[in-house]
């Protein structure tokens, strides 16, 4: 069980065979779930995530309301069974962080002033992990606040960057994680076809300023195609609604 | 419902000084509240320190005790960090468990002291695979009259510096001083509109939440960043307190080196 050094990069190919500014393999269904106003399942890697938005609907606790605004509530979640050894359902200090984070991410992209009174509650479960949930849930929720209609000013797209064997990886494995030198989830804004800003964004690890630049590029060329694929996924479902009327 | 049209005072009077290029305590954008660092003012602790920064006021503790080490890293000590917002540090802070500030506010810090290796875990072994030292790093907020991140990133190297392990007090050999080689400093900086404010007082964070915390190391390496806030980042900016923060960082860890 000791961590010891192992070698991430061999012939300039990753554990799993990937280049460096290679994906994993991505599936975005969206509509997935009866009961939400919106959802979406995703694959990224091995991670396997389910979202779910409801609203704009009625705030409860009532005192929570924000007579200017919605609130956004976001609710990551890990099933028990999702990693190696089985979790303590509910949240800990790591999914509260995550949660935080996340909201962050997607509220100044969500038009909440349209719905005064009310809250968007997005809620997403990590059913399989394999480093990048985050990332991954993050995805899916922009695909699901798209399918229930919620106004937004662009599509948040997320992926992360890690350093391993001293050279800069997209969306990395959790090997990679584990052993890397440094993680570095993002998340942008993309409008338009174009990344506008960052809305995500968190480190650790060791990185020199000129690496975490390097990074931002990496993770800009990722996202674009991450995006393309949640294009496609909202596209298919409403498409397909249209042939079946 | 008082304490809401005060903050759109403050807000407005805040965001008016600003479009001048002023901050309302007169400080530079790029200028840190005064600091004040004591340490060992805890007899029971086995380190501590007291840190002010401007108003703001942070108490971290550190208790160590034997304990069993995480199987992946049998031969490592522990680090665990803990924040508690007490109601006594501000109006808006109620009694109860972490919520998710207290809880983004330990984790951040303890991010910066595990990254940058502050503490030489290696040298807290006491028998391999059964039994490390633990460090427990407790931040207690006093007084919050913004930017807690900082103030308690800095407390609590501080009080690593001025820790002592109980060797003697577990019957493990002689009391040593904590091997500490990193200095990591957090700089946070809030956002607003086009411009970037250094270490915001309570006052300013009223125009938004709109922070951003970059630790580094003492070679300036980046250890750990958290952009906690509902707001869009541009690179440019971006790039612009990355640069920001290394030299600020400087600046502290200067003014910590020296006690």
């Amino acid at each position: 069980m000791k961590k010891e050094e192992i070698k991430l990069i061999i012939d300039n190919r990753r554990l799993d065979g990937r280049k460096f500014d290679e994906l994993r393999p991505i599936k975005i269904e969206a509509g997935v779930l009866k009961r939400a106003d919106g959802s979406c399942y995703l694959e990224m890697g091995g991670n396997k995530v389910v979202a779910a938005v409801y609203g704009p609907r009625e705030v409860h606790p009532k005192h929570l309301e924000d007579p200017s605004k919605a609130i956004i509530r976001y609710r990551y979640s890990m099933a028990p069974f999702s990693v190696e050894e089985r979790k303590r359902p509910g949240p800990d200090r790591r999914s509260i962080e995550i949660s935080k984070v996340s909201r962050e991410a997607l509220e100044p992209v969500i038009m909440k002033e349209l719905f005064p009174r009310s809250t968007i509650d997005i809620f997403v479960e990590v059913l399989q992990a394999d480093a990048g949930s985050r990332t991954a849930c993050l995805n899916a929720a922009s695909v699901a606040l798209i399918d229930a209609g919620i106004p937004m000013k662009g599509i948040v797209t997320s992926v992360a960057v890690a350093k391993v064997d001293g050279v800069l990886v997209l969306d990395p494995i959790k090997e990679e994680d584990y052993y890397g030198e440094a993680d570095v989830p993002f998340a942008f804004l993309i409008r338009n076809g174009k990344i506008e800003s960052i809305s995500l964004l968190q480190m650790d690890g060791r990185l020199t300023f000129e690496e975490l630049k390097e990074a931002l590029r990496l993770a800009k060329k990722g996202a674009m195609k991450i995006y393309q694929l949640q294009r496609e996924a909202i596209m298919k479902k409403y498409i397909k609604e249209e042939v079946i009327e | 419902m008082n304490e809401e049209v005060l903050m759109e005072i403050r807000r407005d009077y805040v965001l008016s000084k600003l479009r001048d290029g002023e901050r309302i305590d007169g400080r530079k954008f790029d200028e840190i509240r005064h600091i004040e660092i004591k340490t060992g003012v805890f007899k029971k602790a086995e380190g501590s320190a007291l840190v002010k920064l401007g108003n703001t006021q942070v108490a971290v503790g550190i208790k160590m005790q034997p304990g069993e080490p995480f199987p992946d890293t049998p031969d490592q000590g522990i680090i665990i960090v803990n924040a508690e917002l007490v109601p006594l540090a501000s109006p808006t802070f109620e009694p109860g468990p972490p919520d998710e500030n207290a809880i983004e506010l330990a984790r951040v810090v303890d991010r910066g002291i595990r990254h940058s290796k502050a503490v030489d875990l290696s040298k807290l072994c006491i028998e391999e695979g059964s039994k490390v030292w633990i460090i427990f790093i407790d931040i207690w907020a006093l007084d919050d009259d913004g930017n807690l991140m900082d103030a308690s990133a800095l407390a609590a190297i501080s009080a690593l510096l001025d820790t002592k392990v109980p060797a003697e007090r577990f019957e493990l050999g002689d009391d040593f001083p904590l091997p500490v080689r990193d200095l990591p400093i957090a700089i946070t900086s809030l956002v607003v509109e086009d411009k970037i404010l250094v270490d915001p007082c309570r006052d300013e964070l009223s125009v938004g939440r709109n922070v951003i915390t970059v630790t580094t190391d003492q070679e300036d390496n980046i250890v750990s960043i958290q952009k906690g806030g509902p707001f869009l980042l541009s690179e440019e900016k971006l790039d612009e307190i990355i640069e920001l923060s290394i030299r600020k960082a400087r600046d502290v860890r200067s003014i910590l080196s020296k006690i």
